[in-house]
């Protein structure tokens, strides 16, 4: 039995987290709600002490003190009395000395490990990558190193190419178009955004993206980047078109990083999977975030769900349960709400369904557009463009499976709020009692009032 | 903490509320000039109606508030001490994550300024100006009593991880 209170080393941690990031700030805080006092540390191979991710884009957009990137206060390590080991990555797990092994080849011990690895960028197989010139973008050094090459070039007329028409390659698309390189987006199926929107939806995208001087080529890919010169790239596409630019960033999704959870032989699907309280096939184990396979309520089954809020919530629960506490993951489901171009659209659950068995409403009718997607009265799927300041109320019921039928025009309604819903449903949402079960007429405050 | 209730049978929905909110959040307390100005503030409050009924809705500052787990930029926290939600404007991208998981709908968007907005209790003031001029009282900032507490466990919707 290892003695993880009062030992003086740093290597011997009560609670160890792999992976600096929204699912281990999540956990930390789950964690330190239960347990002031037990040794935490936290791994992270990249540098910085945690950041927050979809800011990289802000961040070449208009490069700025990179503390302004922090997702917490720079005193957030100390005061909850954090061991650090960033830029440190873990080599290899050992489930049963419940150890791990760093690349510097420190050993660390734990008495419960968190897997918060998040995911890595899929780089395809295409001739001439890697090669100068050619980014990926997840990172903040990605960020960074785009924004350092794009320094060192003249700086008119710079033109690139991004491969993926998904967030990330959008979100990387407005970053260079703010700096004022030329963008064209090699996007493989027939639309943009084309998993998180529906058609309608992506067309207004394009559209707002075209209106920036962004060239969006759909149904074709980049099979080979050839250098031309120095800082000159040709990108040739399956059409064997061939477009000059100065940099291709890769952006055609992400994968979990389940490298260690496997090796250590734990049970990995397409990410590690975990039952309701993040616990993974190995009892002191832990997983959350990207690279995890967390209950999706939607589909009503384990699926990977990679957004920032389901990282931290599935964070936050491992690190409860890690701690003692008996927490379930509420389910989380995709949500996605896209700020770039100065679009306003949300969307979350099935938008494109694949069948004729679920019942879609949708309103048109002003530059607002709103879908509702259902199956049985209940909500699956939602977008909301332009007001979206109501998408979580529609949200709380695809999750709570509130059944709509009775209401279900009213979702769509351009005045859609709290009081379209049932009496019930808002009533207890916002807290209110319902007046006859109220004693002293003051329905909300029930109790005395100063 | 003291909170903001709404005693929605007693509320006519005249929009006052909202109006005391933007000058609550305005940069000075010259009530006509800031309503016609085209930088006029956001009303971090909004009025429901569905005759005959009307209430206005605001930030409830949940126990465990989903937009705080949700937020990208780490801008909507949880004071340790009061336990409001605050929002430092500063760090808000305005990429409207929160309002996707806001039960309530509670939190705005300031489309001028791309920041999300949200009551704050009109931090500063004893008594926000939203519950000081209802010509109704139909709104009431008050503690939460152990019966509103009860009320808010058994409607529980806010995530409760534990
Ligand atoms: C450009 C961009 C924009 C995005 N925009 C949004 C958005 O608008 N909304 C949204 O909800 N989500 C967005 N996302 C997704 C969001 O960032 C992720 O869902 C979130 O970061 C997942 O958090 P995580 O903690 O699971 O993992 P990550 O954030 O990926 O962090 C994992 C960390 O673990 C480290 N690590 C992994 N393996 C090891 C090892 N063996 N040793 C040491 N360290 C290791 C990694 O280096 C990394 O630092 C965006 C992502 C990107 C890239």
């Amino acid at each position: 039995m290892i003695e993880y209170e009062g030992t003086m080393t740093k290597n011997v941690l009560k609670y160890l987290i792999v992976g600096n990031s929204a699912g281990g700030i999540g956990a930390v805080e789950g964690i330190r709600t239960i347990d002031k006092q037990g040794t935490i540390g936290i791994i992270s191979d990249e540098p910085y002490q945690t950041y927050s991710r979809p800011l990289i884009s802000h961040y070449l957009a208009e490069p700025c003190p990179i503390e302004k990137l922090w997702y917490r206060p720079a005193d957030f390590y100390k005061k909850n009395g954090i061991t650090t080991f960033l830029g440190k990555k873990v080599k290899k797990i050992d489930c049963r000395h419940h150890s791990v092994l760093l690349n510097t080849g420190e050993k660390i011990l734990w008495g419960k490990l968190l897997l918060a690895t998040g995911g890595s960028p899929i780089i395809p197989k295409i001739k001439g990558v890697p090669q100068q010139g050619v980014f990926t973008f997840t990172t903040l050094d990605d960020a960074i190193a785009i924004d350092q090459y794009l320094n060192k070039l003249p700086q008119d007329n710079i033109s690139a190419v991004v491969v993926g028409g998904g967030l990330i390659g959008v979100s990387v698309t407005e970053a260079l178009a703010k700096r004022g390189v030329c963008v064209s987006i090699v996007e493989m199926r027939e639309r943009i955004l084309n998993t998180i929107l529906d058609e309608h939806a992506s067309a207004i995208a394009a559209k707002a993206l075209q209106q920036a001087g962004v060239d969006i080529i759909t149904g074709s890919t980049v099979n080979e980047v050839k250098n031309v010169r120095d800082n000159t790239l040709s990108a040739v596409l399956g059409s064997n078109r061939e477009i000059l630019c100065n940099l291709v960033v890769l952006a055609i999704g992400v994968i979990p990083r389940v490298e260690l959870a496997t090796d250590a032989g734990i049970k990995v699907n397409r990410g590690i999977v975990v039952n309701k309280n993040m616990v993974s096939s190995s009892p002191d184990i832990y997983a959350c975030g990207d690279t995890s396979e967390a209950y999706d309520f939607i589909y009503d089954e384990c699926r990977l769900t990679p957004i920032w809020p389901n990282a931290y919530i599935g964070g936050k629960v491992a690190g409860l349960n890690m701690a003692g506490s008996s927490a379930e993951y509420p389910g989380g489901t995709a949500l996605n709400s896209l700020p770039y171009f100065g679009l306003d659209i949300t969307s979350a659950g099935i938008i494109n369904p694949g069948n004729s068995s679920f019942e879609i409403i949708e309103n048109l009718s002003n530059n607002n557009y709103r879908k509702i997607i259902l199956k049985d009265g209940l909500i699956k799927g939602m977008i909301f463009t332009g007001i979206v300041d109501r998408s979580g109320i529609i949200y709380h019921l695809m999750k709570d499976r509130v059944n709509t039928e009775s209401f279900k025009k009213e979702l769509i309604a351009d005045d859609f709020g709290m009081a379209s819903l049932p009496e019930e449903v808002w009533r207890s949402r916002l807290k209110i009692q319902a007046p006859e079960t109220n004693t002293n007429k003051c329905t909300a405050s029930a109790g005395e009032i100063r | 903490m003291k909170k903001i209730y709404v005693n929605e049978e007693i509320c006519i929905g005249c929009n006052l509320c909202e109006v005391f909110c933007r000058l609550a959040h305005a940069q000075s307390d010259d009530l006509i000039k800031e309503l016609k100005s085209k930088t006029a503030p956001v009303a971090r409050v909004s009025i429901e109606v569905r005759k005959p009924v009307s209430f206005s809705v605001r930030c409830q500052h949940c126990e465990e508030a989903p937009c705080v787990s949700a937020c990208l930029t780490g801008a909507l926290k949880k004071d340790e001490t009061t336990g409001a939600i605050t929002h430092n404007e500063e760090k808000c991208i305005g990429c409207w994550t929160c309002m996707m998981v806001c039960p309530i709908g509670a939190i705005k968007q300031d489309k001028l300024r791309r920041k999300a907005v949200k009551c704050d209790l009109c931090e500063g003031r004893d008594i926000p100006l939203c519950v000081a001029n209802c010509p109704n009282e139909a709104l009431i900032f008050a503690e939460e009593s152990d019966d509103i507490k009860q009320n808010i466990d058994d409607n529980s919707i806010c995530y409760d991880p534990a």
